[in-house]
């Protein structure tokens, strides 16, 4: 994947199972965030293959973009707007139910008052969360999170934390970029090292149960 | 390097010949014979509309006086050759744009970007010369009734959004298909501006015609001919050269990559070896 | 497909009725030129009335500009323009209802600039259903050339210069006819207006259809 002239992948081997969650540790600009972009359909790949939820990339990434929960640094929420209004029109916008709507909103614990405050007037954490229960209303089957944690408050991670280990333990497949090791490694199943554009397996710190599936999978390189 | 660089341009172009292997540059022998001849053609195209060829002097039927355009004439020999050579150039653009969007080319991209700087020159030539024989001959530099100069300076001017567009950031396939957008709509455009333009001129400006009541005798028109001929030579000859540039700063580009790509696994590397001594075993995907 | 329009559409119009943009900062941009124009002319009024449709469609285009990249930045600020992509949205329907909301802008500022020029020039109206039908025709033109064009420079940090120079030569032809329309409707210059609008129409109905069909490709790319 080149940004500009940059590789900011340089031929990453990342093969993650339905039910598998996994970790991408690694410096700032090691590719971490750039991966997650390209597995969530939203960068072009450049050479090798990527198949995502069964999708090749190459040939299909606008199928592919509905059935990933993508969270990054940007809120993609609108502004001006206010919490209900955002996750209203994203959820329409998505196809997703009301009742799917206000269940990611509690679940993601937003407070009742905030709901009719512009998304601009919120604090980060409460972006944060605003954010999480949009990409939650869709009942993603892969979680691309890229550093969830920011900005989040005690309670805010604890939600995080829940929402990998349900994704999983669920069926779908979580990949999140954290440099909060101690907070995710007892949530993951296996962790990865992103570095200079490639990706490095890492044993796991404890040995668990390998879970596995293969009715779905992702696999991008 | 050099050597690698400038057989894989003759490889990639198979339709244009390519330069000498020895050197880099976007010479080649047919350029160079085509340009020795353009050389030529223009010493005799000099010769010809400054000598033999005439100015345009006619006899008044009625009141016997000299009438015609007399030595502004001349200024056709290259006003309208570049207008042929500026339409010639967007079409080449916007068919270069077509393929873009159709081929997913970059090969397209760069005759489209080529073709659209020597238009955008032609076409500054064009309206130029068009406001200097307006001078004398409209007693204007501007005449607001020329629908062929109104177009002309439209599509000037949406030559210049295209080249900006080119230039904006982006990775090359993003900007080959952004600029292939712009490079389609530019021939639409076109078209809309001057059928809107010949309506409005006729509604409300009394329209000159121009080069029809000129006599064009024997001479003037083989003049004319051959002036039009040698400026689509010399768009031949820049178009070869600008495109073959274009190539070479491409290949410089993906050669950039590859050490680039060497350089940015070369950091994973290090930073393995000092943190994780069974990461480098695992370093899977190794891909040019 | 409707529904998707309509939620754009929707949503685009309900930003600006929580950040009045084009109200407070659009419309008096453009009442400002229209009193500017009139030091400039010398408080001419009769060259004023003359000048009236010229002067109101020079103005409409560069408040349009600006109409564009409010509807532009919207998307592009927090990253909304990946969201929508993430949603599976049609962007033909992304299109259509980013265009919908941003002519409903631009016709809100049209109507108080008319406004405006009645008062400051004395413009009158012979034809009424001429000058609103001429005036919807050529905001349809501009909404959807500008979304087209505004689409296509996303979130490049040049695109407050480039914007104004890659549309104001396409919205030429609008030009033309919406002044040669408003010209017969007001009654300042003797031409077929009709015959105008529907060059207008035609204008509009292309750069719709070249909108739908070149959406898919515009907001693939980012």
């Amino acid at each position: 994947m080149l940004l500009g002239r940059f590789p900011a992948l340089a031929g990453a081997t990342l093969l993650v199972h339905a039910g598998e969650s996994v970790l991408l540790e690694g410096a700032n600009g090691a590719g971490k965030s750039t991966l997650l972009r390209l597995c969530a359909g939203l960068l072009r790949p450049e050479s090798g293959t990527a198949v995502v939820l069964g999708t090749d990339l190459f040939k299909n990434r606008r199928t592919v973009r509905p059935r990933v929960g993508y969270v990054g640094h940007a809120s993609m929420l609108y502004d001006d707007l206010t919490v209900a209004e955002n996750l209203r029109f994203w959820a329409r916008a998505a196809g997703v139910s009301e009742s799917q709507e206000h269940a990611a909103g509690e679940r993601m614990e937003i407070d009742r008052r905030l709901y009719d405050v512009p998304v601009k007037s919120l604090s980060a954490g409460q972006r944060r969360r605003t954010a999480l229960a949009v990409a939650a209303a869709r009942r993603p089957e892969l979680w691309l999170l890229d550093e969830p944690h920011a900005g989040l408050d005690q309670g805010g991670r604890d939600i995080v934390d829940s929402l990998i280990s349900d994704a999983a333990a669920a069926g779908g497949a979580v990949l999140v970029a954290s440099h909060e090791l101690d907070r995710v490694e007892p949530v993951v199943d296996r962790f990865v090292t992103v570095t200079g554009g490639l990706t490095v397996e890492r044993p796991r710190p404890t040995e668990r149960a390998a879970r596995s599936a293969t009715s779905e999978h992702g696999h991008a390189r | 390097m050099a050597n690698t660089k400038t057989s894989a341009v003759t490889n990639t172009m198979p339709s244009l010949p390519g330069p000498r292997a020895d050197s880099i540059g976007t010479g080649s022998r047919t350029t160079r014979i085509l340009g020795v001849v353009l050389i030529l053609g223009i010493g005799l195209w000099l010769f010809l509309a400054f000598g033999p060829s005439g100015p345009d002097i006619r006899i008044d039927g009625t009141s016997g006086q000299e009438i015609g355009q007399f030595d502004a004439f001349r200024l056709i020999y290259v006003h309208v050759p570049a207008a042929i050579t500026a339409y010639l150039a967007f079409f080449v653009t916007a068919v270069g744009s077509a393929m873009v969007l159709i081929k997913r080319s970059v090969w397209w991209d760069l005759v489209a970007g080529a073709s659209a700087e020597i238009g955008a020159l032609s076409a500054a030539l064009t309206l130029i010369t068009g406001s200097i024989w307006g001078r004398p001959i409209w007693n204007t530099w501007w005449e607001w009734g020329d629908v062929r100069l109104l177009t002309m300076l439209v599509l000037f001017m949406l030559s210049i959004g295209y080249l900006a567009i080119r230039r904006l950031e982006g990775t090359a396939e993003e900007r080959a298909r952004r600029s292939a957008i712009v490079g389609l709509l530019l021939v639409v455009n076109v078209v809309i501006v001057n059928r809107s333009v010949e309506w409005w001129a006729s509604q409300t400006i009394h329209q000159n015609s121009t080069i029809a009541e000129a006599a064009i005798d024997g001479l003037k028109a083989f003049t004319l001919f051959f002036s039009i001929v040698l400026g689509v030579g010399l768009y031949v000859w820049m178009m070869i050269h600008r495109f073959r540039l274009a190539w070479l700063e491409r290949q410089f580009d993906r050669f950039g990559l590859d050490d680039a790509l060497a350089t940015r696994r070369a950091e994973a590397t290090t930073v393995l070896d000092g943190r994780d001594p069974h990461g480098r075993d695992r370093v899977e995907g190794e891909r040019p | 497909m409707l529904a998707e329009v309509l939620l754009i559409a929707g949503k685009d119009l309900r930003i600006e009725k929580r950040s009045k943009i084009a109200l407070n900062q659009v419309a008096p941009f453009a009442i400002l030129i229209v009193i500017l124009f009139g030091f400039a002319l010398n408080a001419d009024r009769p060259a004023l009335t003359t000048f009236t449709p010229g002067l109101y469609w020079v103005t409409i285009l560069l408040a349009s500009v600006l109409a564009v990249h409010r509807s532009v930045a919207v998307e592009a600020g927090e990253g909304a323009r990946e969201g929508l992509l993430l949603t599976g949205i049609r962007p033909s329907s992304i299109f259509l209802g980013k265009a919908a909301a941003l002519i409903a802008q631009i016709l809100l500022v049209a109507v108080v600039l008319l406004g405006a020029v009645i008062i400051f020039y004395d413009a009158r109206i012979d034809n009424g259903v001429l000058l609103v039908t001429s005036l919807i025709a050529a905001v349809l033109g501009v909404g959807a050339a500008g979304t087209l064009y505004g689409a296509l420079l996303g979130a490049q940090r040049a695109r407050e210069t480039v914007l104004p120079i890659l549309l104001l030569p396409v919205l030429a032809p609008v030009l033309i006819a919406a002044t040669r329309a408003f010209g017969d409707a007001m009654g300042t210059v003797a031409t077929d207006g009709w015959a105008w609008t529907s060059l207008l129409f035609s204008f509009a109905a292309l750069y719709i259809a070249l909108g739908i069909a070149s959406h898919g490709v515009l907001m693939e790319e980012n």
